[in-house]
């Protein structure tokens, strides 16, 4: 307490940081984005390891014979579905009750806000398909899931199929402990949240389903297959969910365990992992994979179907088989062995896996960075927002005024409030219309201007975010001396709040949006150069960050497009997000336009102000 | 002024109106941030369907309110929210004229001072002028009705809105130096949290200091005033408390009520310190620890009314917050009561040290205390430990800021009686440090 209470020490302290100000903002800076960047170092990280007793030290054997017969009934059930021209309900149900299980089926249907042109679909209805085989050996009261989407083409035929097969050999098992539901949803995402709201009696997004006749316990754990080759190279782990929420760590370990232990490649984001930590690509390897993870996550959209899940706190992946030109391959046996092993480990868990980390990014998947070494470089973000904001108050309480402003400072108490609340109010305003207008105007736009609805609402999005540069927010009459200051100091704070909360929930997101917002926040003034930091404002803008994600996302996934691609997929990402939001709730969208722009309109309102 | 109070008045009562009509009120009612096992609405409705049965509400372990409650709601239900938009209008309005009183009472005090020239000549910026004080009444109203935390708790129908009524009507009582009826409210909110208690030595100063009876042991009259001021006390206590064993037939209340506050036997994480320590502790400790905690609310008044025997309404505030703070289950509500007199201190704010970072340290925390729930309660990645964190930093910025103020307070005075620019021996400017 001694420095809060002794006053001469307190000073120094103070005169020291305001007089450091801009050296220390600059050195956090650095210091922040070096450390995000050490993350992918990998004697930094830690090896991943398990902590969940139940599954670590019990040995299962792995004895799943039948992998070609479950391509059989894949390409059995791809003419169904060719016949059927989408889901073949009725064979799936007949063929899930020839193996035993009590089979049920879902309608559902949904209407989306604007036709969602990625995926061709505006009116959808479908049904899904599941059957509960009953735990033998216990009172049923949980339950693990395994799904496979019943995708439109040739695509994830054998995932069904697989699915199939390891109902049947599940069934002659007696050993299970917790009712296993397979699970066929058609629609992908769609689907799986009707019936995940079914499964649970919600109902969040305003969606019609049927309701669920048939319930297992409650889920404790959940995989999703995708699966389109007879045999696959690698197979491929997927845990971002939605708004960047990730599955315990305990079942990315878990997969890489048992992939490890029957030998199948494993990947994560696509990448392999690397033995050459000390080599420059070996590093750049890494840091590549954490950006990929960072990229996905602060999306905040469930890159898999397991991403639903995560919602109900159902610990939940999607594994992704992937065929390349390897000459090594793995064959549906093997992966069947493979998924057997990981439901056999779940079967034991005595209760929800909660042992191991929630919040962590993973530079290969052998390696994990918990919430404990990431934050600090999110912290020293934000220490830049504490530092402007001390420095901004030592300056609004400095008792001396120079001689030639002291007329203004009479003025200067009451206008205050009014002078920051006006910007605000007007900023929040035309943050509440980018949220709302988009959806509710397209029917107009379509009707004045030659455009389709997505494109309308798309356009619109970015028409009434430009529209925010140009409306007038000061309306105040006489010049305040400290008013900019009063109002920086709102948003600086304002900033730090909701970027402090945005990092907690989503990490990514956080600090993405605190390495473009930060610097902004740090360097406005009404007395920098206009055109110039004008320029850089719009340049750091969330919506150029959100372009320039995009071709850095790109770039990362190598494959790199040019310009006009990129246009196109920025116009297309700005519709999925809005999508996400009104179809599974994903609160990227609303976030960004009701908090993160309108506080970013009050620095471009501080650079204007006069 | 009563234009803009009027206004004042409209504008909190559509906030509230719009906010009781938007789908925001089941939420905001559920936010165990605003309401406590004590105060919810729920639980009243709960009681109230018990009540109606012919069982007893405090039948089971829901309902812990008073029983006067209860039959207030019994008649109200279908009003509930006009009952609790009018608590808060009762509450504003005599803040605001208990501040309106006392703001006269500093000026007509400070004016003797002055003619008495008890003040030191560099003082005069001490000195309050009636123009910097003229809003100050019309400040409190408004930090009390537009207060996001009074306004969540209106809003969620928790019954510390009509508590803090008590206490304004109380704290209006005492100021207008009305002995009968400041001790009837104080019995009164006594009644319905036991905490008020503690109100006692601060109402029983100021009305002695306004009666110009001297606080000293020797004299009769001292005596005689504390022996009439509890025996209202006491005895309007007493009354309340029989007339709801009348109304009830039956004491079940006196544990259900005051037990329920004083053992904490309900976990419910709240904004307060009990919670967590409570559920981690071994049982046959929990005794040991539950006089070490409650103590907390009682004990500070001995010294705070030694120290501050001359300033009873600044003792008032201290004991409000100290009791928001340490109190077994806190809302929102309570912090809301002792931060509208905020203003009342307003020209201590250049002696405030840490005003700056509590400030902050609060907002954030208002604003994590959410975003951690839903982190622990509906995602389920993070855990108790985040939001228990959040909650001691938010308490530790509560302390901070109070006794920021406290010594903000003592400074000021000090500086009244030995002047602003104090000297060491040798000349040089000497600064106070606290140690």
């Amino acid at each position: 307490m001694g420095l809060l209470s002794d006053p001469n020490r307190r000073r120094a302290l103070i005169t020291l940081l305001t007089r450091l100000n801009a050296p220390i903002c600059v050195v956090c800076y650095m210091a922040g984005v070096a450390w995000f960047m050490g993350l992918a170092f990998e004697p930094f990280t830690l090896r991943t390891y398990m902590s969940e007793n139940a599954m670590g030290s019990t040995m299962v054997e792995e004895r799943f014979p039948a992998g070609e017969r479950a391509l059989a009934t894949g390409r059995e059930f791809a003419a169904h579905k060719r016949k059927a021209g989408g889901m073949p309900v009725d064979w799936l149900v007949k063929t899930l009750q020839a193996r035993g299980l009590e089979v049920f089926t879902q309608r559902f249907s949904r209407t989306l806000p604007f036709p969602d042109e990625n995926k061709e679909r505006y009116m959808v209805k479908g049904t899904n398909v599941y059957g509960i085989l009953r735990a033998p050996r216990a009172p049923r009261t949980e339950a693990l899931v395994l799904s496979a989407p019943c995708s439109p083409g040739e695509n994830n035929n054998q995932a069904v199929g697989l699915l199939l097969g390891l109902a049947q050999y599940f069934r002659n098992q007696i050993y299970w402990a917790k009712d296993i539901i397979f699970l066929v949803n058609e629609h992908d995402l769609i689907g799986m949240q009707a019936w995940l709201e079914g499964y649970h009696h919600t109902n969040t997004t305003g969606m019609d389903w049927s309701p669920l006749q048939g319930r297992g316990g409650s889920i404790q754990a959940a995989l999703s297959l995708e699966l389109s080759s007879d045999v696959v190279t690698s197979l491929d782990l997927v845990l971002e969910g939605l708004n960047g929420q990730l599955p315990n760590l305990d079942l990315a370990n878990l997969f890489y365990a048992f992939c490890q232990k029957i030998g199948v490649l494993c990947t994560i984001q696509g990448k392999l992992q690397r033995n050459d930590w000390d080599s420059v690509s070996g590093y750049s390897h890494a840091v590549q994979t954490m950006m990929l993870m960072v990229m996905k996550q602060a999306s905040g959209r469930p890159w898999g179907d397991h991403g639903l899940f995560l919602r109900y706190h159902i610990e939940a992946a999607s594994i992704k088989g992937i065929n390349s030109f390897r000459q090594y391959k793995t064959d549906t046996t093997t992966i069947g062995r493979l998924l057997e092993g990981m439901y056999r480990k779940l079967n034991n868990l005595l209760e929800r896996l909660h042992q191991s980390y929630f919040f962590y990014l993973m530079p290969s998947l052998s390696h994990f960075v918990s919430i404990g070494y990431y934050m600090p470089a999110f912290g020293l973000l934000a220490a830049i927002l504490f530092m402007r904001a001390l420095d901004l108050w030592v300056q609004l309480t400095a008792p001396p005024l120079p001689p030639e402003e002291g007329a203004a400072h009479v003025k200067q108490s009451s206008p205050g409030v009014l002078s920051v609340l006006t910007p605000l109010v007007i900023s929040h305003v035309t943050g509440a219309a980018l949220y709302a207008l988009p959806i509710h105007f397209q029917q107009v736009a379509v009707e004045h201007f030659p455009v389709s609805e997505t494109e309308a609402v798309v356009l619109t999005a970015i028409a009434v975010y430009t529209a925010g540069l140009a409306l007038p927010h000061n309306t105040h009459r006489y010049k305040t001396l400290h008013g900019w200051r009063v109002l920086k100091l709102v948003a600086v704070l304002y900033l730090a709040v909701l970027l402090g909360c945005t990092a907690l929930i989503n990490f990514s997101l956080g600090f993405i949006l605190a390495l473009t917002l930060v610097p902004i926040a740090a360097f406005v003034t009404p007395h920098v150069p206009k055109v110039l930091s004008a320029f850089v404002l719009v340049f750091l803008s969330p919506a150029c960050t959100l372009l320039f994600s995009v071709f850095f996302f790109q770039e990362l996934q190598e494959v790199p497009v040019s310009f006009q691609e990129g246009w196109m997929l920025f116009l297309s990402v700005i519709s999925q997000g809005i999508l996400d939001h009104s179809l599974y709730g994903s609160l990227v969208y609303p976030l960004i336009s009701l908090l993160v722009y309108p506080c970013w309109l009050l620095f471009w309102n501080i650079l204007f102000w006069n | 002024m009563a234009a803009p109070l009027t206004l004042l008045l409209i504008v909190g009562v559509s906030i509230r109106l719009f906010l009781f009509r938007s789908s925001l009120a089941d939420i905001i009612a559920e936010r165990v941030e605003v309401v406590s096992p004590l105060t919810a609405w729920k639980r009243v409705i709960e009681g109230l369907a018990l009540l109606d049965l012919g069982v007893s509400p405090y039948s089971g372990d829901i309902f812990h309110e008073t029983p006067l409650i209860i039959y207030l709601f019994h008649f109200v239900v279908d009003y509930a929210e006009i009952t609790f938009m009018l608590a808060d209008v009762i509450t504003a309005v005599a803040l605001y004229l208990a501040v309106k009183d006392y703001n006269t009472q500093v000026l007509k005090k400070q004016r003797f001072e002055l003619e008495a020239d008890r003040y030191p000549m560099d003082c005069l910026e001490l000195v309050r002028s009636p123009t910097q004080m003229y809003y100050i009444p019309l400040k409190v109203a408004m930090v009390y009705m537009l207060n996001p935390f009074t306004i969540l708790s209106c809003v969620a129908k928790s019954t510390c809105g009509l508590n803090n009524a008590v206490l304004g009507l109380f704290f209006l009582c005492t100021i207008k130096k009305n002995t009968m009826l400041s001790a009837i409210f104080l019995a009164l909110a006594t009644y319905q949290s036991i905490y008020p208690i503690t109100l006692c030595a601060p109402a029983m100063l100021y009305i002695m200091q306004r009666l110009y009876i001297p606080v000293n042991y020797r004299w009769a009259s001292f005596w005689w005033f504390v022996v009439q001021y509890l025996f209202i006390y006491l005895g309007s206590l007493f009354v309340i408390i029989c007339l709801s064993f009348f109304l009830l037939g039956s004491w079940d209340y006196i544990p259900s009520v005051y037990g329920f506050i004083l053992s904490v036997p309900d976990l419910t994480p709240n904004i307060g310190l009990f919670w967590y320590f409570f559920a981690e502790m071994f049982e046959h400790f929990r005794l040991f620890f539950l006089c070490v905690f409650q103590i907390n609310v009682f004990f500070y008044t001995i010294p705070l009314s030694i120290k501050l025997k001359e300033h009873p309404v600044f003792l008032m505030f201290m004991q409000l917050a100290v009791m928001s703070i340490f109190k077994s289950y806190p809302t929102v509500g309570d912090i809301a009561l002792y931060l509208s007199l905020l203003p009342l201190w307003s020209h201590l704010h250049r002696f405030l040290r840490n005003i700056f970072l509590v400030t902050c340290v609060l907002i954030a925390c208002s604003a994590l205390f959410p975003v951690l729930w839903h982190l622990w309660i509906y995602s389920g990645s993070a855990n108790s430990n985040f939001y228990y964190a959040i909650t001691l930093l938010f308490n530790v910025a509560q302390i901070l800021l109070v006794s920021d103020y406290f010594y903000a307070f003592l400074r000021r005075e000090h500086h009244l009686t030995y002047g602003l620019y104090l000297k060491k021996k040798d000349g040089s400017e000497a600064t106070l440090v606290l140690k």
